[in-house]
């Protein structure tokens, strides 16, 4: 079987799975819809208050929110094998993971596919179908396609920071909370524009965590404040974050011995 | 409670509370996060209060004050991070085993819950307090005088109570639903908003907040807070403490019902 094919063999298992217990699925898309909409109120009763922070609306900083709210929760259904990876090393799943034929990473990606947070995306569209009649941004073909490249790129991004996480329990065996404020934070602090926390904040996640390259930088070129067009490849760049986390995944991957359990 | 049942739960309180102090590299990776959690938090409502200063409804020192707080007790006031063990004991049918002891399930699990959280933060609270103390003047954590002080450690310990019970609560509604994730998920994320836990209350609008000083989940993280900050005097303080109490009573008389109605449903099949 080719990879692409296996790929969606384990999808489907999963989605089957899943489909066995519909009520339950239900309740936990529903539930993550909800837990996800307390950001949003928020967001929203601070912006009854003081209308703009750092000259940006509150439907600009629904663009910036739904895009990674989107980006998070794909890279969730997809990479969250990545999030439970330091159980697999405690319980002795990845020997099993290791035996097979196949690159362990496409391994750890099929052995979880998070299906509930579809709900989460889904209210991702919602906020951007609102925001982009709103935000002031006169789109064309062009700046559609630069929305589509932040939410894909983000998602690549969020991605690899699950693999850095786990890559990270290979020295340490237990999950380390702190990689939660890079992907839980930028979650929750990414649905404002990075400009936002100051100069500091803002070169950090340009240039070390890349979570304002497909946000702030590619706003700026859509809402016409630039005309860099370095500003609107920005989302391309963040893909460079893949080597880096691979990097140490390979790292980790040289340093492994097993629990024994 | 006649004196010796009242020693097994101060016994098993102070073993869950060692027991939680063990953890002690986890603890300092969730120093770190809380750290960096609360700075970021400082640096968003700064860009608020400089867009538009007159609308803040509190001084940006109290704000700031508030999420240091906040960070610092992070793990008694944060409502989805509750002992997971009652339910895992549910779902697994070992809570039969929990039954054959002769002691109280309820107070039980209450004083588990109230160590689980009390250890965590006892752990964590220190360092980020002393950080935040230091740093410069509008953005860190304001000591306040000793008043406000005792004022914020009686409502700190009826916040305990209602979360532990809110939580219990949650593990009960467990015996009649087997999957707890869809309930808990849902009101845990629900009492974190409506607690003051994303924002404080005083950032909603009034007329919300009217509603809001009074539900069960002021008290829980909003309330003690404010009392810290000064923000809540006089007539006002004495009104929340006596609300946190009344919910407080009310949640634990209705938890401890509802727990006998759903002990009398429990089927130990054996094997």
């Amino acid at each position: 079987m080719n990879g692409v094919k296996l790929y969606f063999h384990y999808l489907s298992l999963h989605l089957r799975e899943r489909m066995e217990y519909k009520k339950s699925l239900l309740l936990q898309l529903f539930g993550q819809f909800l837990v996800s909409f307390s950001l949003f109120l928020s967001i929203y009763f601070l912006f009854r208050r003081f209308h703009s922070v750092a000259g940006f609306s509150f439907s600009q900083v629904l663009l910036s929110f739904s895009v990674v709210m989107m980006a998070f929760s794909l890279s969730e259904v997809f990479f969250r094998g990545f999030d439970l990876f330091p159980q697999m090393l405690g319980n002795g799943e990845f020997d099993r993971i290791l035996v097979r034929p196949r690159n362990t990473v496409f391994l750890v990606i099929c052995s979880k596919f998070q299906l509930d947070r579809l709900s989460r995306v889904l209210q991702g569209v919602i906020t951007l179908v609102y925001a982009i009649p709103r935000c002031g941004v006169d789109w064309t073909p062009e700046k559609a396609g630069v929305l589509a490249l932040m939410i894909l790129c983000g998602t690549v991004v969020f991605g690899c920071l699950f693999v850095c996480g786990a890559a990270v329990a290979f020295f340490t065996i237990e999950g380390l909370e702190f990689i939660n404020i890079f992907t839980d934070g930028a979650r929750e602090f990414g649905a404002y524009p990075m400009a936002v926390y100051g100069k500091a904040i803002l070169l950090f996640t340009t240039f070390v965590i890349p979570i304002a390259c497909f946000q702030y930088w590619p706003m700026l070129w859509l809402m016409g404040r630039s005309e860099n067009l370095l500003y609107a490849l920005c989302p391309l760049l963040s893909l460079l974050f893949i080597l880096p986390s691979f990097l140490l995944w390979k790292l980790g991957m040289r340093k492994y011995q097993s629990t024994g359990s | 409670m006649e004196k010796s049942a009242f020693r097994q739960y101060t016994t098993l309180f102070r073993v869950r509370f060692l027991a939680g102090l063990q953890y002690r590299a986890a603890a300092l990776a969730g120093i770190a996060t809380q750290f960096a959690w609360g700075g970021l938090m400082v640096l968003l409502y700064r860009a608020f209060y400089e867009a538009d200063p007159a609308a803040f409804p509190m001084p940006l020192q109290a704000t700031c004050s508030y999420i240091w707080m906040q960070q610092a007790f992070l793990a008694v006031f944060m409502t989805w991070g509750m002992d997971a063990s009652p339910i895992a004991l549910i779902r697994s049918g070992d809570v039969s085993y929990e039954l054959c002891r002769p002691v109280d399930l309820y107070w039980t699990w209450f004083t588990k819950e109230c160590a689980y959280r009390l250890s965590k933060a006892a752990l964590r609270c220190m360092p980020i307090l002393l950080i935040a103390a230091f740093l410069p003047a509008p953005y860190g954590l304001r000591i306040p005088g000793l008043p406000q002080l005792g004022l914020f450690l009686l409502s700190g310990f009826l916040a305990l109570l209602n979360i532990a019970a809110l939580g219990l609560l949650i593990d009960i509604s467990t015996f009649f639903t087997l999957d707890a994730t869809g309930v808990r998920s849902l009101l845990t994320a629900a009492a974190d908003f409506l607690s003051g836990g994303l924002v404080p209350l005083a950032f909603l609008p009034a007329g919300f907040q009217k509603v809001l000083v009074l539900l069960p989940f002021a008290g829980m993280e909003n309330t003690p807070l404010q009392l810290f900050n000064g923000e809540i005097t006089g007539a006002d303080a004495a009104g929340a403490l006596l609300l946190q109490l009344f919910w407080a009573v009310l949640m634990i008389a209705g938890g401890r019902i509802w727990m006998e109605k759903a002990l009398g449903r429990v089927i130990a099949q054996g094997g």
